[in-house]
């Protein structure tokens, strides 16, 4: 199944969780947020929450601005 | 003295707000942070890179115990996107704090009015304390004020330009009508400009680039410290009336005249 993670389209395996998928990108669990279709997934859920096809998820992080 | 800036439940002893863009170096930023004596602190929200996406982020340089995190929505250029960054901030900072801005024009930066109007108030009725960018425009921050925002943060110039309070008359007005706390947000350059926008009477200044972008940041921070605190204390101690002659400060009787009669 395919979804957009940051803009970026991506082949991922079918029922990957949001744990699972920041695993995948080596990404570290703690640092960032996650958001799926637009919305807020909490972290408590990033075990239980399921990528599904054609899903949006935005994966952010504290960045230097002003 | 007891002069505690309040926004919203939150309160902070110094009235300088500093950002952690454009800085030379993550230590110099922290030795300017540390020099300001500010107590918050903005961030910006950003998509992960992939490709990198281990490494440590803007929270590995920001000394959590003694500042407070402001993340903002810069870069936002619809209300729809800062609704969903200032989510996200919340969620990874845990904090209900939110500078807003959204941005209408790329070469002013100017904030679009109708789009923060429209965040503000899903934002305030989502739970957040909303820190509105906005023009420097009396009738656009009441009606921020009104929709319950914290405070109200309008430009003394564009963003990055370092032009100081151009409409210093507007600020005034502004100032002297808002129940909520007004903090001039953009155009600092220098010290006298920091003093300058705190005998207007607001409540403190967010500052950026007119600290990082100068020669030694640590030293700048430093300035504008005191610029900070000395603008504040003329204000509060409320100057001399202007006049257009020669008053002396010496007494007129009693003077030494070795002219002849």
């Amino acid at each position: 199944m395919k979804a957009a993670v940051n803009g970026q389209e991506r082949e991922l395996p079918d029922g990957i969780t949001v744990a699972q998928l920041l695993d995948l990108l080596g990404a570290p669990q703690s640092g960032i947020a996650v958001a799926r279709n637009e919305r807020v997934v909490r972290r408590a859920e990033y075990a239980s929450s399921e990528v599904c096809d054609g899903d949006t998820i935005e994966i952010i992080k504290a960045v230097a601005g002003g | 003295m007891n002069d505690v800036l309040k926004i919203g439940s939150y309160e902070f002893s110094s009235r300088l707000i500093v950002g952690t863009g454009k800085y030379p170096s993550m230590e110099v930023m922290q030795a300017a942070h540390a020099a300001s004596g500010a107590d918050m602190v903005t961030v910006a929200i950003r998509r992960i890179n992939l490709d990198d996406a281990s490494g440590k982020t803007m929270l590995d340089f920001i000394d959590r115990a003694k500042m407070r995190i402001l993340p903002n929505t810069a870069g936002c250029y619809t209300a729809k996107d800062a609704l969903l960054t200032a989510q996200l901030a919340r969620e990874l900072l845990e904090t209900d704090l939110i500078k807003l801005e959204v941005i209408g024009d790329p070469d002013t930066l100017h904030p679009d009015a109708r789009e923060t109007l429209y965040a503000a108030e899903k934002l305030v009725n989502d739970g957040f304390t909303v820190l509105p960018y906005i023009g420097d425009d009396p009738v656009v921050c009441k009606q921020l004020e009104e929709l319950g925002c914290a405070a109200v943060m309008p430009l003394a110039a564009p963003i990055g330009s370092g032009l100081g309070v151009c409409n210093p008359y507007t600020i005034r007005i502004i100032k002297e009508r808002a129940k909520v706390p007004v903090i001039v947000d953009a155009g600092v350059g220098t010290a006298s400009d920091a003093a300058i926008a705190m005998e207007l009477g607001v409540d403190a200044l967010l500052m950026n680039t007119g600290i990082a972008a100068a020669r030694d940041p640590v030293m700048m921070a430093e300035a504008m410290k005191h610029a900070v605190i000395a603008g504040r204390h003329a204000y509060r101690a409320g100057r001399m009336e202007k006049r257009l002659y020669a008053n002396a400060s010496s007494p007129m009787r009693d003077l030494i005249s070795t002219k002849a009669t």
